[in-house]
């Protein structure tokens, strides 16, 4: 690994603004490392080298600008997020070659600070797993151990960060899909309030829950990216009309914890998480502590139903959301089907994997006549008392924190066969999507049994992204960033 | 024998005449070549999102409150889930649990008789587009450039006992409608469609008849007879000791007859549930309020106005009333040459019958209010006859311009000039001594001849009445 790719983001943004790095070597470099590790890796689905360096060059002409925060920096986008020019597919067979001529809005937003769009990352297909097994192209391997899942949906994007392909990427974190990655990886990752960044261009997975933030090395890093992205898009009428922050003005300036309560729910300590994690976060907790943070025990009494919440929820969106998906204007067609029903089931069942046919399938069922009060409207009801107990313990705490996952990345096929056990591995994030709050994984330390990266899960009141983002690089700065490894 | 009394129930979906589509900004043109008015949005890309058309929410609002509605100040989008090759997204967007508005009415008149009608409620959805079956290629082709115009579905109570009834409730939402501005009212286009629900009971009975619903009636006329077919077959099923069946039937115009077009087992479930990409709609009572100030005046209202103001038969008042454009031609005549009774009359029988001719609506009309008011004033005057003035009216109709200018350039002003008129009349009763002395023999009816001599002479354009004063003049000295 160069020394460049080893840098943060920040750093090489520095020195691309001071000319010592141009943007074209920036990106070689970067590209260089995806040749060397991503046949190990598989991280990308797409590698578009000539875009990336005509946009490359095209900088350099120009000259670095001090008004583009992201001048020349290197960024991958997780397949489900439309690049204007770009492959789309999801990971999934149904888009094989779908090529968009329209771009999520938060990708246009980093191309204005002067990003270089390298390519597309691997995901599990349409953002649905937590393990990135369920692509319908390849499967990403963790770089710390490359026996083990790098996690999903957002795996492409935490293993290229992860191993330095990238000095960012974008994933989207629908139950959990950039803050469980970023955690197996050892990486930051970050998932806004819902609204914060807008959804136009991101293919949905589940519309209510979607959101969309970046994946890096540190804590600033991932305040730059946030800066980039955020703020109200006429495009999407659920983004938030919230003033945006200087991110990354207000990480830095944190220094310490003094005066920050962090909430400990009881609901996420002490039971059904892996000692070994449990004590790498205790560690964690105790260094904030040090730090001047002040400890409360807070209470979360819905948990337990979060899981099936946000299952009933995402699923009942996503049947719908994936109704497009017909065969009929763009992507795969089955060729011999003769009339209408027969290439709407011969395409669709072609086209899709087991685990997206299966979440079809039981979200239509809960929308169902005669069904639908006993499971859609009842999740949604349910989903207002896990929102007003995140509420409730955010009046008593500035953030809560605990767990992300309650054990590390597990080996490739482990949970593969057992698609209940790994949607209850969503227990501690998926509530935070219900609840639309913003949320992030911090890597804390390594656990002593698998050797594997443990992140802290930080959790702020609505649009208070800047004080998790502090508090966090308070952390960060105590414990030591994570540096990026050699694939193993 | 038993006595069947009808129940009718109509869903009436309006096209709103907005400049672009519900959810995105295409433009919502008729008539444009095949998948030329779409985008991402409206032709389900991934990943895309809709963003609502203000606009269409003021129109709905607008049509909501003509018809006496509640309009809710939170109202919701759900998702209708259907798979179709028309249907881009693969579900409409409609409205469901919480309507735009509710709990409605409209008076009807049917002979002589106000009833009122009720109407459950008017929401708003996105149209599809259009699938064209063609056979000699035997192909399936799709249009969307219909796909996300603004509809909105006005639901009424079933209340209507017949198809008299079910077409003047018709015509009068569809008066509303085109009076406010909201919608063309096309029929034939489809920028106003109606499908009914009808069912049979035996009079005095409580509980409705199994009911069926008719589509694809696409006139008011249709709309009579698809009813008074389907009331018909419902009540020859029941005398032969048959059911009805609860299904979807189509009309089919050149049999005049219905057909069954899918049984109940085939019904869709269609899964609604609240829209995640749209917020709920919120109205500011503020909004409701200027929207209230701006509504038109309401065809009965100015049909009232009609008769109390100009003093017009009530027919007359009810056509001119009824089209908003057409009563502002009107008004505007009335204005410009105050004789409301003959303007209406020159309206009704020359006007509509050169606009029915030429197929154009009246605001496309090259005469002007003011033109035509203008002429029935040189009539008034006496600078020509009424006769002059209908035979020149489908030229003013055509070339529109001033009718004073016009027959003064063609020449056709009546001569009024009794020097002019003097000498005509004694050429005339200079060249006839026979008829002259016929009449002073007494025979009064040569009067005529003189008259036709003198006309002719003057191809005319003599003022008939300055010609009788003089003959009456020379003739009797």
């Amino acid at each position: 690994m160069s020394s460049l790719n080893q840098k943060s983001l920040l750093e090489v943004r520095d020195l691309l603004q001071a000319g010592e790095v141009t943007a074209v070597e920036a990106a070689t470099a970067c590209l260089q490392r995806i040749d060397a590790t991503d046949a190990t890796l598989k991280a990308f689905l797409h590698v578009d080298r000539e875009a990336a360096l005509s946009q490359a060059k095209e900088l350099d002409q120009a000259g670095p600008d001090p008004d583009k925060p992201l001048w020349g920096v290197p960024i991958a986008i997780k397949d489900v997020l439309t690049v204007d020019g770009m492959p789309a597919t999801c990971a999934s067979k149904i888009l094989e070659g779908f090529t968009p001529f329209y771009e999520a809005t938060c990708v246009t937003g980093l191309k204005d600070a002067g990003a270089v769009i390298l390519g597309k990352l691997n995901m599990d297909e349409f953002a649905m797993g937590s393990s990135t097994e369920n692509s319908a192209y390849q499967t990403t391997r963790n770089p710390r151990n490359t026996e083990r899942v790098p996690g999903g949906s957002s795996g492409g994007s935490a293993a290229s960060v992860a191993s330095g392909q990238v000095f960012a990427a974008l994933g989207t974190d629908t139950g959990g899909s950039i803050r469980q990655p970023a955690s197996f990886c050892g990486c930051v990752g970050v998932k806004p309030t819902y609204g914060r960044v807008s959804r136009y261009g991101l293919i949905a997975y589940g519309s209510s829950l979607d959101q969309a933030g970046p994946l890096t090395r540190t804590v600033a890093d991932s305040a730059v990216l946030l800066s980039a992205m955020a703020g109200h898009d006429p495009k999407d009428s659920t983004s938030a009309n919230e003033p945006t922050e200087d991110y990354l003005a207000a990480t830095l300036d944190r220094k310490d914890l003094k005066g920050v309560k962090l909430g400990l729910p009881k609901e996420f300590w002490g039971q059904g998480v892996d000692p070994e994690v449990e004590a790498a976060l205790l560690r964690a907790v105790n260094t904030a502590k040090d730090l001047g943070a002040e400890l409360v025990e807070v209470s979360l009494p819905h948990t337990e139903y979060a899981v099936s919440t946000y299952y009933i929820i995402a699923m009942a969106e996503a049947s719908s959301n994936l109704a497009r998906l017909d065969g009929v204007r763009y992507g795969h067609r089955d060729k011999d089907a003769q009339e209408l029903i027969d290439m709407y089931v011969k395409s669709r069942t072609q086209g899709f994997g087991e685990e997206v046919q299966r979440r079809i399938m039981l979200g239509t069922y809960v929308l169902s006549a005669g069904y639908y009060d006993a499971y859609y409207r009842k999740a949604a009801q349910a989903r207002r008392l896990i929102r007003q107990d995140y509420l409730d313990a955010l009046d008593k705490c500035d953030l809560i924190c605990g767990a992300v996952s309650p054990v590390v990345a597990w080996k490739m096929d482990e949970l593969i066969g057992d698609p209940l056990k790994m949607y209850l591995m969503d227990i501690f994030t998926s509530p935070l999507n219900l609840a639309g709050l913003p949320g992030m994984s911090l890597p804390v330390g390594i656990d002593s049994a698998h050797s594997m990266p443990v992140g802290l899960q930080f959790m702020a009141k609505p649009f208070h992204e800047a004080d998790m983002l502090g508090a966090a690089h308070a952390l960060e700065q105590a414990i030591g960033p994570m540096a990026p490894v050699e694939p193993v | 024998m038993t006595q069947y009394e009808t129940v009718i129930g109509l869903e009436v979906h309006a096209q709103l005449n907005t400049e672009s589509k519900l959810f995105c900004p295409c433009s919502t043109s008729f008539g444009q070549e095949p998948n030329t008015n779409v985008c991402e949005v409206c032709s389900g890309m991934p990943g895309v999102l809709p963003v609502l058309n203000r606009t269409a929410v003021e129109y709905a609002a607008k049509m909501a409150m003509a018809v006496d509605c509640v309009v809710n100040e939170h109202s919701v989008f759900a998702r209708k889930n259907y798979f179709y090759p028309d249907l881009p997204k693969g579900y409409q967007i409609s409205q469901y649990e919480l309507p735009l508005a509710e709990h409605g009415h409209l008076d009807i008149e049917v002979k002589g008789e106000t009833k009122r009608i009720g109407i459950t409620r008017i929401h708003m959805e996105d149209d599809a587009g259009k699938s064209i079956h063609s056979a000699s290629d035997n192909a399936s082709y799709v249009d969307l450039n219909r796909t996300g115009t603004p509809l909105i579905e006005i639901v009424s109570e079933p209340d209507m006992r017949g198809p008299e009834e079910a077409v003047a409730y018709l015509r009068e939402l569809h008066a509303i409608l085109v009076n406010l501005g909201i919608c063309d009212g096309n029929m034939e286009q489809g920028s106003f469609r109606c499908d009914a629900n009808v069912s049979i009971r035996p009079f005095g009975q409580e509980e409705f008849g199994t009911r069926a619903e008719l589509k694809n009636m696409n006139s008011f006329r249709n709309v009579q007879r698809a009813l008074e077919y389907e009331i018909e077959r419902q009540k020859d099923l029941v005398e032969d000791g048959d059911k009805v069946v609860q299904e979807t039937r189509l009309y089919d115009a050149d049999k005049n007859a219905t057909f069954s077009m899918r049984g109940k087992e085939e019904a869709h479930d269609y899964r609604y549930f609240p829209d995640p990409d749209l917020i709920p709609i919120k109205l500011d009572p503020a909004w409701l309020e200027d929207w209230r100030k701006e509504l038109p005046e309401s065809p009965q209202a100015r049909k009232q106005r009609f008769l109390d103001q100009y003093g017009l038969p009530e027919d007359d008042a009810l056509i001119l009333a009824l089209d908003r454009a057409l009563a502002q031609y009107y008004e505007a005549a009335v204005s410009a040459h105050n004789e409301p009774k003959m303007i209406a009359n020159w309206m009704l029988s020359e006007l509509l019958r050169e606009l029915n001719q030429s197929g154009i609506s009246v605001s496309e009309c090259k005469l002007t209010p003011e033109a035509l008011a203008e002429l029935v004033r040189i009539i008034d005057e006496g600078l020509i006859s009424g006769k002059i003035g209908k035979q020149i009216f489908p030229e003013l109709f055509t070339q529109g311009g001033s009718a004073e200018a016009y027959v003064k350039d063609k020449g056709l002003v009546q001569i009024s000039d009794t020097s002019a008129l003097d000498a005509a009349v004694d050429e005339v009763l200079a060249e006839n001594p026979d008829e002259v002395a016929a009449y002073k023999g007494g025979n009064k009816k040569v009067v005529g001849f003189f008259m036709g001599q003198i006309m002719k002479k003057t191809q005319g354009q003599a003022n008939p009445k300055l010609v009788n004063e003089i003959l009456a003049k020379k003739l009797n000295t």
